[in-house]
């Protein structure tokens, strides 16, 4: 799960780059953006559940 | 000139002598910040740990000084124009900078080159110190030095150049008409965000403390051993940040020397606005304030203030200020109880969120047009861009140089493991409740 995210958050930096690239008009550039930070926060929420550590591993 | 004879060629006019020299003071205090860093995260470590996490403070200066000069400034280009670029979509997208090794070129350089170096210079070993505070009482010397290297010659450098050199994000005004480009004046991205960024990468890989999330219960509270550290590294820090955000205004945004004050200002009353609301939550929260949390959302005031303080009211300055000190507390909570991150320092929270938040609040408050899309770029790129890249380095080099110290090592403490004496020889080290 963690590499999902991980791999999920490159995915929505690339879109980022896609909406200057594809989207001249700014409201549709700004809301393309505003997609590509979702996917990022959806990756950075998978790969922080990912690294959740089961409670008492961290014991010796 | 100030007793000083002018420059033959490549020097600086007459015109721009007070801005050199002022520039260069600001810069020649700008360390106290890492001063005041190396405490606080001496001070919210353990007692047994702290005189490797001093000495690891110093360690991560002097490498990330050294790998800087020697390979990072060349990819910064710190001291070259134009890096190189591809084009894509009939845009010039500059990535790398094409600067000499060795600093070359680096005397014979104009003045404000120099300048622009040296502020890197201490914004790469300021980054790097950032996750060293994170991976207390279980990350290792040779450990803290590696990643030291691997952020100053590569990601700090590429950051850097990207958003104070030439490259893409600096152009986005030109290629894109976004705002005045992607801003940071004082490091909200390439220091703070990345420092952060990295803090949760170290977290992440290293894994937390021994006895800190025990099977049942609430997690083991491991308080700082000293907290008059904290506060006063809290407050070493303010000094060298109102140098540092104005050096970085002149250096970055060409600010003329009338503005100067007011980004001070915007410095301190982010930093006490931030403060004021964290010791009110902490005080709504628990029913007296607390003392490191305080220092805490000091600092989270400060480091917003780096992506905004330049261009924003004092009025603003205080609203980012409050957000900051709001979110902090409830954060460092929320990352520890329920997402089972362990960040002795809070840096995730402090750095990461808050140098986050300072550069959306650039682009929320500033008046160009298009430059809140401007910032969401920037954003956007730090957290898909460089946290994974980040996150990938680390992981390679955590196979050649193991973060985390061996069980025994960390039972007995990292002073004596590490460095064969304890920083307070005289202590009686009790026994650790945590590892009945």
């Amino acid at each position: 799960m963690k590499y999902a995210g991980l791999l999920l958050m490159p995915a929505g930096f690339f879109l980022t780059i896609a909406a200057l690239v594809l989207f001249p008009d700014p409201l549709h550039r700004g809301i393309f953006v505003v997609c590509a930070l979702a996917v990022e926060a959806a990756g950075l929420s998978a790969a922080v559940r990912g690294h959740i550590s089961p409670r008492g591993e961290s014991r010796p | 000139m100030i007793g000083m004879p002018p420059p033959a060629t490549g020097g600086i006019t007459s015109n721009s002598d007070s801005v050199f020299v002022l520039t260069l003071a600001l810069l020649l205090i700008a360390p106290l910040i890492l001063a005041g860093l190396a405490l606080i995260n001496t001070g919210l470590g353990r007692s047994r740990s702290a005189a490797q996490a001093l000495l690891g403070n110093v360690a991560i200066v002097s490498v990330a000084a050294i790998v800087f000069a020697l390979v990072g400034a060349a990819v910064a280009g710190s001291l070259s124009v134009a890096g190189h670029a591809f084009h894509l979509a009939g845009k010039s997208w500059d990535w790398i900078g094409s600067g000499s090794l060795l600093l070359g070129g680096f005397g014979s350089a104009p003045a404000h080159e120099q300048l622009g170096l040296l502020f890197e210079l201490q914004a790469a070993a300021f980054a790097a110190l950032i996750p060293w505070g994170s991976g207390a009482d279980r990350l290792r010397l040779a450990a803290g030095c590696a990643l030291t290297a691997v952020l100053s010659a590569l990601v700090f450098p590429l950051t850097a150049h990207w958003i104070w050199g030439s490259g893409w994000l600096a152009q986005l005004d030109r290629n894109f008409s976004l705002g005045a480009g992607f801003l940071d004046p004082g490091g909200a991205a390439t220091v703070h965000a990345l420092g952060g960024l990295s803090a949760l990468a170290v977290v992440w890989i290293a894994g937390p403390r021994r006895g800190k999330f025990p099977r049942e219960g609430l997690s083991t509270a491991m308080p700082g051993h000293q907290v008059v550290y904290v506060l006063f590294g809290s407050l070493l820090s303010l000094v060298g940040w109102l140098a540092w955000n104005t050096a970085g205004a002149i250096l970055w945004l060409h600010a003329p020397l009338n503005t100067l004050p007011v980004d001070a200002v915007n410095t301190l009353l982010s930093a006490a606005a931030a403060l004021l609301a964290t010791l009110l939550v902490t005080r709504i929260r628990f029913g007296k304030p607390d003392a490191s949390l305080c220092a805490n959302g000091w600092l989270a005031g400060l480091v917003a203030s780096t992506g905004c303080a330049a261009f924003i009211t004092p009025g603003d300055s205080i609203a980012v200020g409050m957000i900051a000190g709001v979110v902090t507390p409830v954060l460092v909570e929320v990352l520890e109880l329920a997402l089972s991150i362990d960040d002795p320092s809070g840096a995730i929270t402090v750095h990461g969120v808050a140098g986050l938040w300072g550069l959306l609040a650039g682009g929320l408050f500033a008046s160009q047009p298009g430059q809140l899309l401007a910032q969401l770029v920037g954003i956007a790129t730090l957290l898909g861009f460089v946290l994974p890249l980040v996150y990938l380095f680390f992981a390679i080099l955590n196979r050649l140089v193991p973060f985390r110290v061996d069980p025994d090592g960390e039972r007995i403490g990292m002073d004596l493991h590490e460095l064969g004496g304890g920083a307070y020889p005289e202590f009686v080290i009790h026994r650790d409740e945590s590892y009945r």
